[in-house]
């Protein structure tokens, strides 16, 4: 059911993922006792560029400077701390086994595995889960706060219905606290001379000579000026791309285009289609709204969800009598009840409200009800548990969750396709490195919760920082200067595009683009995807791309600070992206993890993966029309099967 | 409901910024205080006119991004919030809310409401850490950390960078800033090593950033949108008398 020459045309596979051969457990020791090393004195002649600070982007460049490279980081934000790695807010995976509940580095590869429904790589899975082990070491030892018991030592909690305690935590601001210890490091490097820190710059466009990546294009947030940067090597931590559904949980400035910059200059694109919704969010409150706030899941440990047994019931919930409401996940899955995962439960949800018994405005909305865990545990308990989720709430919604049940409703939250890169973190381009959420590996179609955080600071303390020097085992490289050809070409590209944007001149502001694209994607991208629906998007996504080139409003100038310019080149971005992951959708024509296709679902309405025609990673060139590169996936270790939850 | 903002818009860091005056006819109670801003320039660039400049990311209350004092108040009339988790229900049908930038030396206005923090980061920089290398740690258990000990840790490293502190300082010090790091690694067993060394560098770099003294007027804490206590301030004290009998 792939639809080749329509919308793509299939190229090679991908032969090499440049995994080391051997035992699972053996490879990553293999890789980094028999990489090149680059020597202590040659590593102060070697510039590393890393875009983004965030766990992957911050850990990566304080380990880079600590082994003495030369290291330019850079971020949009006006500091480094300000990555929206600072508000995940659930834990942090680790195989400590500590609680000797029968955890293991084993154990972590195969949920990791079988939560990204048998779409990712094992060895790089193996891989993460063996690093999990010391990032935690290091967070600790950098001062992070975890959550401790009375002994004095970590505590743990049971996250998103695994059956190990294997989730380190800071209360509910675990991002926070680690990525400020990275934020710390970074800053130790830049006071040692290590790493040069630019903060309000964006990266517009990567430089590639000879087959190489050996720089970017910048723009000087608050001046406007445009400069090229020129390196040995590049690192791209620049995040994921939930910002295209507009609506996220994404920070407002979240955006892919470094990453699409460096896909338009050759990268490939892998699994563009896979992103997690996730089920508890605050509903949307009108027109106005400008980003979704996550409540955490945890609140699913304790909260009952469920919606009126009949559609337009819109009687307050205290007046809707228990045998008039439906526990629907509870009904629909009883084994596992409100907590199955993030997917089906956001599926289940929309369902419901689709059916006509939403609540709220709009009716797309579904009740979080703590009322039973108040009666059973008590108010001081709940509170201790989750005190200040209730109060950021309250905050935003202005209702009381102690007194009525809070409402609730899916949002998008992360996304698990990214740029392809090898086993080494490497893209396609030689000398590009991609780490954090801005690649695809490790989560398969569906990321398990509190593995973000573990995966980006593995990229960035300890793989990228293993493997990146046995590619800059062979630099430096031909030194460049700005008036080379490929490098001036880039950087006229970038003021180009910007004049372009400037001079359009339309009637329509770049936010009412965006709003109309999130529209679009959340419709027919979002939870569940038909063959149809997709190629509607595909049509809506092209008209209104070529509207926003022509009736865009960017006021102001370029020489200055311009939030609309800024977002306008985002948004471009985006308008190409969102045609890539709706291409990407509907060539897998089976359903796996977030990725629902109505098409491809069992008797009871459960996602049906298809193995004998999907085990791949799509991994997409850019070209008009693209190019679908398949990497195999192969299972030495695991067996796929089925997922069952009811 | 119906709302005038008064908001200061200035072009660059050298020219003269001034009020200006917008009305809003169609503001819901369910909107937050950025959303107002984004509905306003809305309208400010679909009419041809530059829209207001400010500095906002993650919209939940944890970047510390966003900052402006309305009305007279770092992040506005409701305690422990940030800006962009400010609903308009607190506000009534008919309000003139003023809207500024931080004020404050050590942070130039950059644009609008927008203003360079950079001196934040200065002071981090300057001793704001633990020095453990990547690689170089022991395991996480080899030493406990008394419970009370981890929880006033937490405490203080809550803080957000936001700058609210100093721009509600009548000082302009940045001291409940300096002082939550100071008091976060201090406290840990961890950061026993350099704790003289980390607090006198810190507070050298403070000073440098042109940042005022401490007079203990506490308005700090009282607008600080994560409740960061003044008892860190007492924390750094404690930390730069050590530094001064060791002559650091």
């Amino acid at each position: 059911m792939t639809y080749p020459g329509e919308f793509f045309v299939d190229g090679d596979p991908i032969a090499d993922t440049k995994a080391p051969d051997g035992p699972l457990a053996e490879r990553w020791t293999k890789r980094r006792s028999t990489g090149r090393l680059v020597n202590p004195a040659n590593r102060r002649r070697l510039d590393v560029i890393v875009v983004g600070s965030g766990l992957a982007g911050g850990s990566a460049a304080a380990t880079l400077g600590e082994l003495g490279y030369r290291v330019r980081c850079y971020c949009y934000q006006d500091s480094p701390r300000r990555a929206h790695s600072i508000a995940a807010q659930g834990g942090i995976n680790a195989a400590k086994n500590y609680r000797n509940d029968g955890d293991s580095v084993e154990r972590l590869f195969h949920d990791t595995i079988k939560g990204g429904d048998f779409r990712s790589r094992e060895s790089n899975v193996y891989r993460l889960a063996e690093v999990s082990v010391e990032i935690i070491d290091q967070c600790v030892a950098q001062g992070v706060p975890f959550a401790r018991e009375y002994g004095g030592l970590l505590d743990t909690r049971s996250f998103g219905g695994a059956q190990v305690s294997r989730t380190f935590y800071a209360r509910g601001q675990t991002g926070q606290q680690l990525l400020l210890g990275a934020y710390q490091a970074l800053e130790r490097q830049v006071n040692a001379g290590t790493v040069q820190m630019h903060t309000r710059h964006e990266m517009l466009d990567l430089i590639v000579v000879d087959g190489r990546a050996r720089g970017i294009v910048v723009r000087d947030l608050e001046t406007g000026a445009v400069t090229v940067d020129l390196a040995d090597a590049v690192v791209l931590a620049s995040g994921g791309y939930g910002n295209v559904f507009h609506l996220s949980t994404n920070a407002k400035g979240c955006n892919v285009t470094a990453s699409w910059r460096a896909h338009r200059k050759g990268a490939l694109f892998a699994n563009p289609a896979f992103t997690q919704i996730h089920p508890t969010c605050i509903p949307v409150s009108g027109d106005h709204q400008s980003k979704l706030t996550l409540m955490s899941e945890s609140l699913r440990n304790d909260g009952r969800v469920w919606v009126p047994s009949s559609a337009g019931d819109t009687r307050s919930p205290a007046d809707i009598p228990e045998d008039e409401r439906d526990y629907f996940l509870e009904r629909r899955y009883p084994a596992y009840g409100n907590l199955v995962p993030r997917d089906i439960a956001s599926r289940a949800t929309k369902a419901v409200c689709d059916d006509g018994r939403g609540v709220g405005p709009g009716g797309r909305g579904v009740y979080l009800d703590f009322a039973d865990a108040l009666q059973r545990l008590g108010r001081p308990a709940i509170e201790e548990r989750y005190g200040n989720l209730f109060e950021m709430y309250e905050r935003i919604t202005g209702d009381d969750p102690y007194v009525t049940p809070m409402r609730i409703y899916p949002a998008v939250h992360y996304t698990m396709g990214g740029l392809w890169v090898d086993y080494d973190l490497s893209s396609t381009i030689p000398g590009l490195f991609v780490i954090g959420e801005a690649n695809f590996s490790d989560h398969g179609a569906n990321r398990l919760g509190a593995s973000a955080l573990m995966q980006g600071l593995a990229d960035g303390y300890f793989v990228l920082p293993n493997t990146i020097g046995a590619y800059l085992a062979d630099g430096p490289f031909q030194k460049l200067t700005p008036k080379h050809p490929d490098v001036a070409a880039a950087r006229s590209g970038v003021t180009d595009r910007v004049q372009k944007l400037l001079s359009i001149d339309g009637d329509r502001s770049v936010d009412s683009f965006h709003r109309e694209l999130g529209k679009i994607m959340w419709e027919y991208c979002g939870m569940e995807r038909t063959d149809a629906g997709l190629r509607k998007a595909i049509e809506l996504i092209r008209s209104l791309r070529d509207e926003f080139w022509t009736r865009v409003k960017v006021p102001g100038t370029g020489a200055e600070l311009n939030q609309s310019l800024e977002r306008a080149g985002r948004v471009a971005d985006f308008f190409e992206l969102a045609e890539l992951m709706c291409i990407d959708a509907l060539h897998r024509g089976e359903s796996c993890g977030g990725h629902f296709r109505a098409e491809s679902q069992t008797p009871d309405g459960e996602a049906m993966r298809q193995d004998d025609e999907f085990s791949y990673v799509a991994a997409w060139e850019f070209a008009s029309p693209p190019v679908l590169h398949k990497e195999h996936l192969t299972f030495e270790y695991e067996t796929p099967s089925q997922r069952s939850y009811s | 409901m119906k709302l005038t903002l008064r908001i200061w818009r200035q072009s660059d860091r050298e020219a003269r910024g001034k009020m200006v005056s917008y009305k809003l006819d169609d503001v819901s109670a369910d909107m937050s205080f950025l959303e107002v801003l984004d509905v306003l320039n809305e309208q400010l660039t679909t009419a041809g006119e530059e829209p207001v400049a400010f500095d906002h990311d993650c919209r939940e209350g944890i970047c510390g991004a966003c900052g402006m004092v309305i009305n007279g108040v770092a992040h506005g009339p409701q305690k422990l919030t940030t800006a962009c988790q400010l609903h308009m229900r607190h506000f009534k049908d008919g309000d003139t809310i003023d809207v500024e930038p931080w004020r404050a030396r050590a942070f130039p206005v950059v644009k609008d409401l927008v203003v360079d923090r950079g001196a934040f980061d200065k002071i981090i920089q300057a001793g704001g850490y633990i020095s453990a290398p990547t690689g170089s740690a022991p395991d996480a258990h080899a030493t406990p950390v008394p419970k009370p000990a981890a929880d006033a840790a937490f405490e203080a490293a809550a803080c957000i960078g936001c700058g609210a502190c100093v721009a509600a300082c009548p000082n302009g010090s940045a001291m409940l800033f300096t002082a939550a790091k100071v008091a976060h690694l201090g406290a840990l067993p961890q950061g026993q090593p350099e704790r003289a060394s980390r607090a006198a560098a810190m507070l050298h770099a403070h000073d440098e950033a042109d940042f005022g003294g401490c007079t203990n007027a506490g308005e700090c804490t009282a607008v600080c949108p994560k409740g960061i206590p003044l008892t860190v301030i007492g924390s750094l004290n404690h930390d730069i008398l050590g530094s001064t009998i060791r002559g650091r």
